[in-house]
């Protein structure tokens, strides 16, 4: 199609300036989409709730707002968003690559049995040697697990979904075996490992809060993923193999290196999670120590765009209505079922307001 | 109704947000004519018989069909009316049958595979009677992209049109099948159909018009009859001027090889073998052509030599310096460069700005990317160079080149490789689904590129592209070289022999 000249536009505004307005009318129009979907689904929800014989509106202020009472209150609000941010910003550079890494919640445990070896047989170093080191066993447990499935995609083409997806079970047994059998605390009676050392928990924030330095790594992480893939080289590469392997391929790309570095990259902040789950929270390794944040990362992430720095802001969101889903149980019994399903209904809206900015783009 | 045209088409116009794509168009197509559509790419040909297809609606105007008013909300309002097209862009689901892509959407389901030998049937029948070689319980998928378009062809038989659209529909096919294809638009009206062919290839457009409009800039600026005009009035409509299909050249002779091919070979992906020992030089400051039907080893060629497709035995020698087998890496910085046969698959990112497509193979040098991070300025500097020194029609270097015409996007490609400042260019199908205005200009590069002393090798299925610029052609057939060629065009029939793969024994001798 012919290109209209903007002649009238590029007058009135000089260069600089233009770009400017341009930049930032792009910013409001790519945030105009996932609040729309949030909207959207915050709405469903409520009818959905007062169909349930709820005050639907009473709800879902609850939902969104119930949890900001304190600052103990919001300090748990971060705790959560910490393995989604870690999860979904590290998922954003995965999907860019065009790698559908389902498996985060196996990588996440992968990291939490690994820091959990680090973290309960050494002893004698001191806190800042142990918490680095056990975050690092962490994210390199979680990287091997998606090299797995990266490995047998570059080298077999194995669908990484379907391998990614069997080895979220496996680590998940692999977890079970583990608490009940060779590293199971022998003193208990309930199947969870021994206690990790003092010196291999994660630093608090404030003394007398949950809430650990975790998310401040999850932070700098997803700003870091952000500038990698949007100004570095091999974010540009990693890009072009997700968007057009064929022309990465003519352009003298390694795919396979980049299909890996993706897949790795987003194993190893799952792992990260894992392990600030285990050395941040529990200080012991359980079977259940995800509440699915492996699968919501995905949501994260998809709300994001796959744009890791908006990832905070989403991975923030879903932990705000994850903790205000426990406030809205306890406040007015509506079953935590009801608010799985508004959970969904804000992804399902997610990804249809996505495919609706796409055909309107197309069409404009 | 024998004075009203069969088709009106009033004063229409559509804009697609700040784009201006028919710009009060009008058109009167006859009954039973063949009337072909001419104009650059962007000129508004395939949206305007979008609205009289019901694909898109217009803002303003309106259609007369068979003396009535008519606004079609759908495609299949249209094929009601018994109006259908064909697309430039198959709409066929490719893991259906032929027979299954036919019914779909029409009516129940139960009734349908009730009635699915009919269908099966009729299908034969419309096949026999058009020869379109069609099995109804073919699985798409399977079929080859010229098979696939007769499918869609006999699709709108099947439903049983009067008025048939075609858009660019040559564009994917080998010259057999764009033969056979102008018979069959021939066929179709002695049937008493019309046939509406949308086109930029002006020899076809003589062949089989009977009347020829010719659309710039959302208008349509001529309608003439085709025994009034020839193809160079044509050209000059269509881009407004004139073009010179004989390109000036100077009579510099040809220095030392560049690029050396000794007795390659290698297979197609699927196992076949497609490039059967091939051999040829090209020097500095030639263009050498290889001309041949399509299929016959030339993309295979190519994408060995950049290294994109293993070769089983062979030398490539660039520059002195074995790059057989390498990496595309690794060839790409051995002063190579390649304009690729398919510009969507392998030249560009679609999604991607124009300054990211500007420096896919340069992404992690300087002065592009320092320190391991992209430099913006310097590869937005860049990029505006190139836009402004290759005429690349664009808002600014930001934007996705996907939303360029095919030609600005090629114009890019060709100006991406030369910058690249390379001592050999391989290029295949320099002009393939790009308007005159671009293919001139982009034949003018190549041959400034010879005079500074670079070696081209031009693969084409175009005769005239090759004709205009090379220095030799080669003739391929079959995977293999069947001869050369000075391009002069009165050994057009030879080169025809040869291209059909018939060789004589004295010319070998001679």
């Amino acid at each position: 199609m012919e290109q209209v000249n903007q002649g009238v536009r590029e007058t009135v505004y000089p260069q600089a300036a233009h770009t400017f307005y341009r930049k930032l009318s792009q910013i409001a129009l790519s945030a105009v989409t996932p609040i729309a979907a949030v909207s959207v689904a915050l709405a469903c929800g409520a009818v959905l709730l007062w169909l349930n014989g709820f005050n639907g509106l009473d709800a879902i202020t609850v939902m969104v707002f119930g949890s900001f009472q304190d600052m103990r209150a919001v300090g748990e609000i971060l705790l959560k968003a910490t393995p989604l941010i870690l999860i979904g910003a590290g998922l954003c550079v995965a999907f860019r690559c065009s790698i559908w890494n389902i498996g985060a919640e196996g990588q996440l445990y992968a990291g939490a049995i690994a820091a959990t070896l680090v973290g309960t047989s050494l002893d004698g170093l001191s806190v800042w040697i142990h918490a680095p080191l056990v975050m690092l066993a962490g994210a390199l447990a979680g990287a091997a697990w998606a090299g797995i499935a990266g490995y047998l995609k570059v080298r077999f083409r194995a669908s990484e979904i379907v391998t990614t997806i069997m080895l979220n079970y496996i680590a998940l047994i692999l977890t079970s075996y583990l608490v009940t059998g060779p590293m199971k605390d022998a003193s208990a009676a309930y199947p969870q490992s021994a206690r990790l050392v003092r010196e291999a928990w994660t630093p608090r924030i404030v003394s007398d809060m949950r809430l650990h330095i975790g998310i401040l790594i999850a932070v700098v992480l997803a700003v870091a993923l952000y500038i990698f893939l949007q100004r570095s080289s091999r974010g540009f590469a990693l890009r072009v193999v997700g968007l057009n392997p064929h022309a990465a391929r003519y352009a003298g790309m390694d795919v396979a290196r980049n299909v890996m570095v993706a897949i790795c990259i987003s194993g190893a902040m799952a792992g990260l999670a894992g392990a600030f789950e285990v050395a941040g929270v529990t200080h012991r390794l359980y079977q259940n120590i995800s509440p699915g944040y492996g699968f919501e990362g995905i949501a994260v992430a998809l709300l994001a765009n796959n744009n890791p720095l908006a990832a905070i802001l989403s991975g923030g969101l879903f932990a705000t209505l994850r903790s205000g889903s426990e406030v809205l149980q306890i406040t007015s019994q509506v079953p935590q079922v009801l608010v799985l399903v508004i959970q969904g209904i804000v992804i399902l809206s997610v990804v249809a307001f996505a495919k609706l900015r796409d055909i309107l783009r197309i069409v404009a | 109704m024998s004075n009203k045209p069969f088709l009106r088409i009033d004063n229409i116009r559509k804009r697609f947000g700040p784009i201006v794509a028919s710009d009060g168009v009008s058109l009167e197509i006859e009954e039973g004519e063949i009337h072909s559509l001419l104009g650059e790419n962007g000129a508004g040909k395939s949206v305007l018989m979008s609205m009289i297809c019901g694909m898109v609606r217009p803002d303003e105007g309106e259609i007369v069909y068979r003396g009535e008013v008519v606004r079609f909300n759908s495609p299949r309002e249209a094929i009601r009316q018994r109006i259908g097209m064909v697309h430039q862009h198959f709409m066929l689901v490719p893991n259906l049958t032929v027979a299954e892509n036919y019914i779909l959407g029409q009516g129940s389901a139960l009734r349908v595979i009730n009635d699915m030998d009919k269908v099966h049937a009729r299908i034969r029948a419309l096949s026999d009677r058009y020869a379109l070689d069609v099995r109804p319980d073919a699985v798409v998928e399977d079929l080859s992209v010229g098979e696939q378009q007769r499918v869609e062809i006999l699709k709108a038989l099947f439903h049983g049109i009067d008025l048939l659209i075609l858009d660019e529909p040559t564009a994917v096919l080998t010259p057999q099948e764009t033969d056979r294809l102008l018979s069959l638009m021939g066929d179709l009206v002695k049937d008493g159909k019309t046939v509406v062919f949308i086109s930029h290839k002006l020899d076809e457009v003589m062949r089989v018009s009977n009347r020829i409009s010719v659309m710039r800039d959302g208008r349509v600026v001529h309608t003439v009859d085709v025994g009034e005009t020839n193809a160079r009035e044509l050209a000059r409509m269509m881009v407004g001027r004139d073009v010179r299909m004989e390109l000036p050249r100077s009579p510099e002779p040809a220095g030392r090889i560049v690029l050396s091919v000794e007795n390659l070979t290698c297979r197609a992906e699927t196992g076949l073998p497609a490039v059967r020992g091939v051999s040829l030089d090209v020097r500095a400051g030639e263009i050498v052509g290889i001309a041949g039907v399509s299929g016959n080893g030339q993309t295979e060629l190519s994408l060995a030599l950049s290294g994109l497709l293993p070769v089983d035995s062979g030398r490539v020698v660039l520059n002195g310096k074995d790059i057989t087998g390498l990496d595309p890496a690794r060839i790409n910085a051995s002063s190579f460069s390649h304009i690729p046969e398919d510009r969507h698959k392998h030249g560009i990112v679609m999604s991607l700005s124009l300054s990211e497509n500007a420096i896919l193979q340069r992404y992690d040098q300087a002065p592009f990317a320092a320190r391991g991070m992209l430099n913006g300025r310097a590869i937005g500097e860049h990029t505006r160079d190139l836009i402004k020194r290759f005429r690349v029609k664009s808002r600014d270097e930001n934007q996705a080149i996907g939303s360029l015409s095919g030609g600005n996007q090629q114009k890019l490609v060709v100006a991406r490789e030369l910058a690249r400042n390379p001592d050999f260019i391989l290029v295949n199908q320099l002009a393939r689904g790009i308007d005159i205005g671009a293919m001139e200009f982009v034949m003018e590069e190549m041959l400034k590129q010879r005079d500074n002393g670079r070696a081209v090798l031009l693969i084409s299925t175009e005769l005239e592209e090759l004709f205009a610029i090379c220095d030799r052609i080669l003739v391929m057939f079959h995977g293999e070289i069947l001869g050369e060629l000075p391009p002069d065009r009165s050994r057009l029939d030879e080169l025809g022999l040869l291209m059909a793969g018939k060789t004589e024994q004295p010319a070998l001798a001679g």
